[in-house]
């Protein structure tokens, strides 16, 4: 089960790899304009799944903290809230002393899987999308010119014309 | 307000552009002021940070949203970023009121966004220098390169296919710097430059570390153009409008080198690029087959504003190879050289703005007789182009100097022949069109006396008009022998002013090189480097 | 060049399976990037923003910066479409109208409207089918996925959701109103001038609650500094300001996303589109 368990261990990143490289070629080596933009969207969807699979964590669950540590935080903004009265200078012993209160719901990181490279993905599907936009207003702009959205013809047209 | 001038410098143009692409619903003549004043107001910020960085001589930290490196986004200003910020504020600046014309003939229904799209990608840039985290730096080259893509993408009538390329290839370099930056985080868990030079030197055996380098490497070097991925350079910079050009071309591939220096040298610390890595020998060979295939397609081209983008391609030839030699006088040579390239490629741009303002097609073949109709604009391009070509004192000269000291140092011989090899080039196309221009008229026809009447009579003429080709004006020169004056027309004082103004600023560039050698780039290389 | 793309991409594919040999396991809770600086965020978040949705306290409020520069990519994919695309539209010499409660359809000549116009709805030479189902289950359709769309950009502190995923959602009502109807019927409800200013508006709330910060004396985007302002004490200001920037996110992201619809479905005419 050696082979398994290293296949488990090691999966995600393969697939990534793989997904990246039909990207790749379908932007390289196809005709068809809008078959390249659809192989650009592949490509950086790949890099989206390479950066999901480093946050994962086992055994552990969304980073949305639980209902314990919610109530730490709702102790926390009532006790804020009366502190807004006596002067900000209160708030960050209250904000200790709530913390500490809770204790028995600390939050422990293991518990959540890591929720750095999901806003770095967020970020980076967005941008994915724009870049979307952009290619196929650009793709649009081509066709009303050449008439076709093939590269072999466009590029036959500009040879002759 | 000293203390935030970091912040000052990107967000005064965001906000602008914001304002500015609102505002151009409601007004045709607003965007374009709110633009100027906003680049100005970051240009004279960048200034004032230089200063405060040179007087001080420690670097400036900013924290975004009050949070402490790593946790947060913080913006390193050293000496390096502090002088690039200044180049790129000044360019866009001076490019903007240069072309004020073009602008309002080319962008006719569109002025909103077309200025929000300019400032956006000068802030893009100016963020891009600034950051001091990998990803945000990721963030900002993508907002560059979409505001570049659609502004370049409404020039000639081949233009949205030279962009599509441009785009494909852009965002394949994007899309690697990126699986780089992913490739350190995993081995890491940090994304800030400075925690992960401190990070790195315990992990140098790490094929991940290695295979990180060599991606993130290969991601700018597409975006650079550098020769086996040029192809999107020529296409996409000779087909756009004039003023784009003179925007983008100046800019994209030295802030590329830009980032390329600062990754080497302060993320992987040199120790581990030149040290452990040592990529020297592929690297400047690359270089010098950037180098000679850029300045033998030059030689071929017949366009004005391709064989402009082909010296672009020699150009980043020179750096990526002076940086890689890996000694003081080589890097120094590169990083003085995005100054001097930046103001040279600005210059030699307007020129061909100017240029198809007159003779309204981009040939060079149509630049006859131009000597003796503004004698004042080509005094300013011959001075340009007797800057690629690299006659000293112009500042061409000075960093090709340093260029090939840093090569002979570095037993690099066949860099130092490709950079003579490639001077010489550059002189035969400049002197070529010297020859056209100041020569040709003889050889050119006569025309009635009416053609001369109507010559006078756009006299007063302000606005472009590049449909119609002005043959008249061109050949009227030859006219000097029959009908006595000379009719000197140059192009209005809004164009002309800004042209002339860089090509004095090459002039005073080369002479204080030294001093910005001493005074910035010496503080800017670290001490790792011999 | 098809093969030449076969060999590249093998190399590179071998290259990279290659190198993922050095790559921690996955799901490893002690792997570099689970231990070295995401812990900070899970256990400091609470105190630090008050916000139990780490994924929303980390956008908005500790790289904060980075959102605003995302929301701003989208803004200019928008202004991007449109300085490309739009071309200004010719009125055509006769047009088609429809009579709506008769369904009888009419055409007028000349510079000429028909009177009572708000049962008059015009149509295209090439206008589609007038469908009953779909229109009507659209309409009632788009309400809830409205209201459920404030729902989740009001809830991103305390669940999935925020600004950006709020935003599609309230584009995507409009675009189902596009395409279940006319074109030129969504385009007289949301006009593209005001998708324009709105996407502008959206980016500026934000870049200016930002700057707000900065002429208080605070860093660029320390919501902390807005506690005075609020009535509140700094830690509940970050909520508070993450609140205010995922409102401007949502509104930049709805304006852009009907806007690019407009200018990519009608290929930059805006007279009729899918």
């Amino acid at each position: 089960m050696e082979l398994f368990s290293f296949i488990v261990a090691k999966a995600d990143y393969w697939a990534y790899v793989i997904l990246m490289m039909v990207g790749l070629y379908a932007l390289i080596a196809k005709n068809n304009l809008v078959k390249k933009i659809v192989g650009m969207t592949i490509f950086q969807t790949a890099i989206i799944l390479f950066y999901v699979s480093i946050g994962y964590k086992k055994g552990a669950t969304i980073p949305i903290l639980h209902h314990g540590s919610d109530h730490g935080g709702e102790a926390l903004a009532a006790h804020g809230a009366h502190a807004a009265a006596h002067g900000t200078q209160e708030v960050a012993e209250q904000a200790a002393h709530a913390v500490a209160h809770a204790g028995e719901a600390a939050v422990k990181a293991m518990d959540y899987i890591n929720p750095l490279p999901h806003v770095l993905m967020l970020t980076a599907i967005v941008v994915g999308v724009a870049t979307l936009g952009v290619a196929l207003a650009l793709a649009m702009k081509v066709y009303k010119e050449y008439g076709t959205l093939e590269e072999d013809e466009i590029n036959q047209q500009l040879r002759n014309g | 307000m000293t203390s935030n001038l970091p912040a000052l410098v990107i967000i005064v143009p965001l906000l602008a552009s914001l304002v500015a692409a609102g505002a151009g619903w409601f007004n045709r003549k607003a965007p374009f002021y709110i633009a100027v004043i906003a680049l100005l107001i970051s240009f004279i910020s960048s200034v004032l940070l230089l200063a405060q960085v040179v007087a001080t001589g420690v670097a400036i930290e900013y924290q975004m949203a009050g949070w402490p490196a790593p946790v947060g986004i913080v913006y390193v200003i050293d000496h390096l970023s502090a002088m690039v910020l200044v180049v790129i504020t000044f360019v866009a600046f001076v490019n903007l009121i240069g072309n004020r014309q073009a602008v309002e003939t080319e962008f006719k229904n569109k002025e909103g966004a077309f200025n929000a799209l300019y400032v956006l990608f000068t802030a893009g840039l100016v963020g891009m220098t600034a950051t001091g985290d990998a990803f945000n730096l990721y963030v900002l080259l993508e907002i560059a390169s979409l505001s570049g893509y659609a502004l370049i993408g409404l020039g000639s009538s081949r233009a949205p296919l030279a962009t599509l390329n441009y785009l494909f290839l852009g965002t394949i370099g994007a899309t690697f710097y990126l699986l780089g930056v992913g490739y350190l985080y995993i081995a890491t868990g940090s994304l800030n430059m400075a925690d992960l030079a401190t990070i790195i030197p315990s992990m140098m055996n790490s094929s991940t570390i290695l295979f990180a380098f060599i991606i993130c490497l290969t991601g700018l070097l597409v975006k650079m153009a550098i020769f086996p991925v040029h192809g999107w350079l020529p296409g996409a910079y000779s087909e756009s409008s004039t003023v784009s050009a003179g925007l983008i071309a100046p800019l994209t591939t030295k802030v590329t080198i830009y980032i390329m220096v600062r990754i080497c040298l302060t993320l992987f610390t040199p120790e581990y690029t030149f040290g452990y890595i040592d990529p020297t020998d592929i690297m400047v060979a690359i270089a010098v087959a950037s180098i000679i295939f850029g300045s033998l397609s030059a030689l071929a081209q017949k366009d004005f504003k391709r064989m402009l983008s082909y010296i672009i391609i020699a150009e980043v030839g020179y750096m990526v190879g002076g940086f890689f030699l890996g000694n003081r006088m080589g890097v120094s040579g590169a990083i003085l050289h995005i100054v001097n390239d930046a103001a040279m490629t600005l210059a030699l741009f307007m020129a061909a703005g100017i240029f198809i303002w007159k003779t309204g097609d981009e040939k060079q073949s149509s630049l006859k007789g131009l000597y003796a109709k503004m004698p004042f604009t080509m005094a300013g391009f011959t001075l340009a182009a007797l800057s690629v070509v690299g006659v000293p004192p112009t500042c061409g000269f000075f960093s090709k100097w340093y260029l090939i000291s840093g090569g002979i140092a570095a037993g690099q011989y066949l860099f130092v022949g490709a950079l003579i090899f490639s001077s010489l080039i550059n002189a035969v196309l400049f002197f070529r069109i010297f020859e056209i221009a100041l020569f040709e008229p003889f050889k050119s026809h006569h025309h009635a006396g009416d053609e001369e009447d109507k010559v006078e009579s756009h006299h007063g003429e302000t606005i472009v008009d590049p449909g119609v080709i002005e043959s008249a004006q061109q050949y009227s020169g030859s006219d000097s022998h029959d009908h006595g004056a000379i009719v000197i027309k140059e192009p209005p004082l809004p164009m002309l002013v800004p042209f002339l103004g860089v090509c004095v600023l090459l002039l005073i560039l080369g002479l204080y090189s030294g001093s910005i050698v001493n005074n910035i780039i010496h503080f800017a290389i670290p001490a790792g480097i011999i | 060049m098809k093969i030449l793309g076969k060999i590249t991409i093998t190399i590179c594919g071998l290259l990279l399976l290659f190198f993922t040999s050095d790559f921690p396991d996955w799901g490893d809770v002690n792997s570099p990037a689970s231990t070295h600086l995401s812990p900070y965020f899970i256990e400091h978040t609470i105190e630090d923003t008050a916000v139990p949705n780490i994924v929303t306290s980390v956008l908005a409020d500790y790289r904060g910066y980075d959102t605003m520069f995302e929301t701003t990519v989208i803004l200019t994919a928008g202004l991007a479409c449109f300085l490309l695309l739009r071309i200004p539209r010719k009125d055509s010499i006769h047009r088609y109208y429809r009579h709506e409660p008769t369904g009888v359809t009419i055409r007028v000549e000349g510079d000429r409207y028909p009177k009572g116009s708000n049962v008059f709805t015009r149509i295209d030479s090439s206008w589609v089918p007038y469908d009953l189902i779909i229109n009507f289950t659209c309409r009632l359709l788009i309400h809830f996925i409205q209201l459920f769309a404030l729902y989740v950009v009001a809830h991103g502190h305390h669940s999935p959701g925020g600004g950006f995923q709020g935003g599609v959602l309230l584009g995507a009502s409009v675009i189902l109103f596009a395409i279940s109807g006319n074109l030129r019927a969504a385009i007289k409800r949301f006009g593209e001038k005001t998708a324009a200013i709105l996407s502008s508006t959206g980016v500026f709330i934000y870049a200016g609650a930002g700057a707000l910060c900065l002429f208080i004396g605070e860093q660029f985007l320390n919501y902390s500094a807005l506690g005075p302002l609020l009535g509140t004490d700094r830690i509940m200001a970050r909520s508070h300001g993450i609140l205010i920037v995922e409102i401007g996110v949502a509104m930049a992201v709805m304006a852009v996303m009907i806007w690019i619809y407009y200018n990519l479905s009608s290929a930059g005419k805006q007279d009729e589109g899918l």
